[in-house]
């Protein structure tokens, strides 16, 4: 049972290979589901039979991602007593998220101290990359899960935490699963989501994925050293992702030349500051 | 199957509301999501049954109402109805849009005997 929130056991796991001051467990949300049913659909999306005429109506009205969201007001709200810089960084698998990081990590060159918290089904394989840059990292693997939640992140917080690993003015880069649909629903507490698209995926993925790209702030175009051999058109996905989010920012780079890492860099600085001045 | 953890989130919100009223039979469960939300009806429903087996709620009728969006152009200011994020103005083509509403997932009732 996790002391702070009462949550039980199950298949979320959460790894930190931090020395912690207080306790080690793995927990979560997770029923275990058969499914062997049949349901028909009625003038409304519906399913099974409709109810008795003795039936009484009660009006709730409640949210279905109040609880997420309010987990995510937690996070939020210490990242900013603490002036700490949260991003959420969401892609398809492969688009280069963890070499990113690892590049990022590096050409930060503790401008300020940083933290990752790295999201994935299974294995601890993305926080062994990142903390081969020396910098702490808490693995949470979500088991069947499609996304993290802002509950997952509010117990790698503690992890990091209880290791004095989360320091004041930090950033925090929390990478998602990799996963266009999921991650968009769920607010993490974070200052920005961060779409990665690689240039060899699609150009239209804003357009078939457009929940995602309109919860992004800003978008990398990553992989760029590669934009010779395919026939990527880097400017309909930018303009493609305006059409559902007119207003996002876009930075192109490459972990293998380094181009626009200048300005990927600037971008997180910025923001940085900006989280530290308006710490309370 | 982000659909699965909001249907976890209904069956919390429907336990509690249940207990609350002290009953112990959930008939019907009435949910609104809206066009623009991010959610497939089907899965959402399916889940649904799923995650209200042997609890308060199983065998209920799960129902999801999807009530349109709307949206206002930020250049013509025109209102509109809008059921998909990537369309554009239907007056002046433009994709600068605010979102007014469509994008709610709630739990609106329930039944209960």
């Amino acid at each position: 049972m996790c002391i702070t929130c009462g949550c039980g056991t199950d298949s979320v796991s959460i790894e930190s290979k931090i020395p912690q001051h207080g306790h080690d467990h793995s927990h979560g949300h997770d029923h275990s589901h058969g499914h062997d049913h049949s349901h028909g659909h009625g003038p409304l999306d519906a399913a099974h039979a409709p109810g008795t005429s003795s039936e009484r109506i009660l009006q709730i009205e409640q949210d279905l991602l109040a609880k997420n969201n309010g987990y995510a007001l937690t996070n939020r709200n210490l990242f900013a007593k603490r002036g700490i810089f949260a991003l959420n960084f969401v892609s398809s698998p492969g688009s280069g998220k963890t070499t990113l990081l690892v590049e990022t990590i590096k050409r930060w060159q503790h401008r300020t101290p940083l933290a990752v918290v790295e999201g994935d089904q299974q294995t601890s394989n993305d926080a062994d990359r990142i903390r081969a840059t020396g910098a702490p990292a808490v693995q949470i693997n979500t088991g069947k899960g499609c996304h993290l939640d802002a509950h997952m992140i509010g117990h790698a917080i503690e992890h990091l935490q209880e290791g004095q690993a989360l320091k004041d003015d930090s950033l925090l880069l929390i990478e998602n699963v990799g996963n266009l649909v999921c991650p968009a629903a769920f607010d993490l507490g974070e200052a920005h989501k961060v779409a990665i698209l690689s240039v060899t995926e699609g150009e239209d993925k804003p357009l078939k994925y457009p929940d995602m790209f309109r919860a992004a702030d800003l978008l990398l175009i990553s992989k760029t050293d590669l934009l010779p051999y395919l026939d990527f058109d880097v400017e309909a996905t930018i303009r493609y992702a305006r059409q559902v989010r007119p207003d996002i920012q876009v930075i192109q780079v490459s972990t293998k030349s380094g181009a626009g890492f200048a300005e990927w860099l600037d971008w997180l600085q910025t923001g940085s500051k900006q989280a530290q001045a308006a710490k309370a | 199957m982000h659909e699965l953890t909001l249907a976890e989130s209904m069956m919390e919100i429907v336990e509690s509301a249940a207990a609350q009223a002290r009953v112990t039979k959930v008939t019907r469960v009435r949910l609104s999501i809206g066009a623009l939300a991010h959610v497939e009806s089907d899965a959402l429903l399916y889940c649904c049954e799923i995650v209200s087996r042997g609890g308060v709620a199983a065998g209920a009728c799960f129902e999801v109402e999807r009530p349109p969006g709307r949206a206002q152009c930020k250049v013509c200011e025109q209102e509109f109805v809008l059921n998909h994020l990537a369309l554009g103005c239907p007056h002046c083509a433009a994709h600068n849009l605010l979102v007014l509403d469509g994008e709610q997932m709630k739990v609106v009732e329930i039944g209960v005997a």
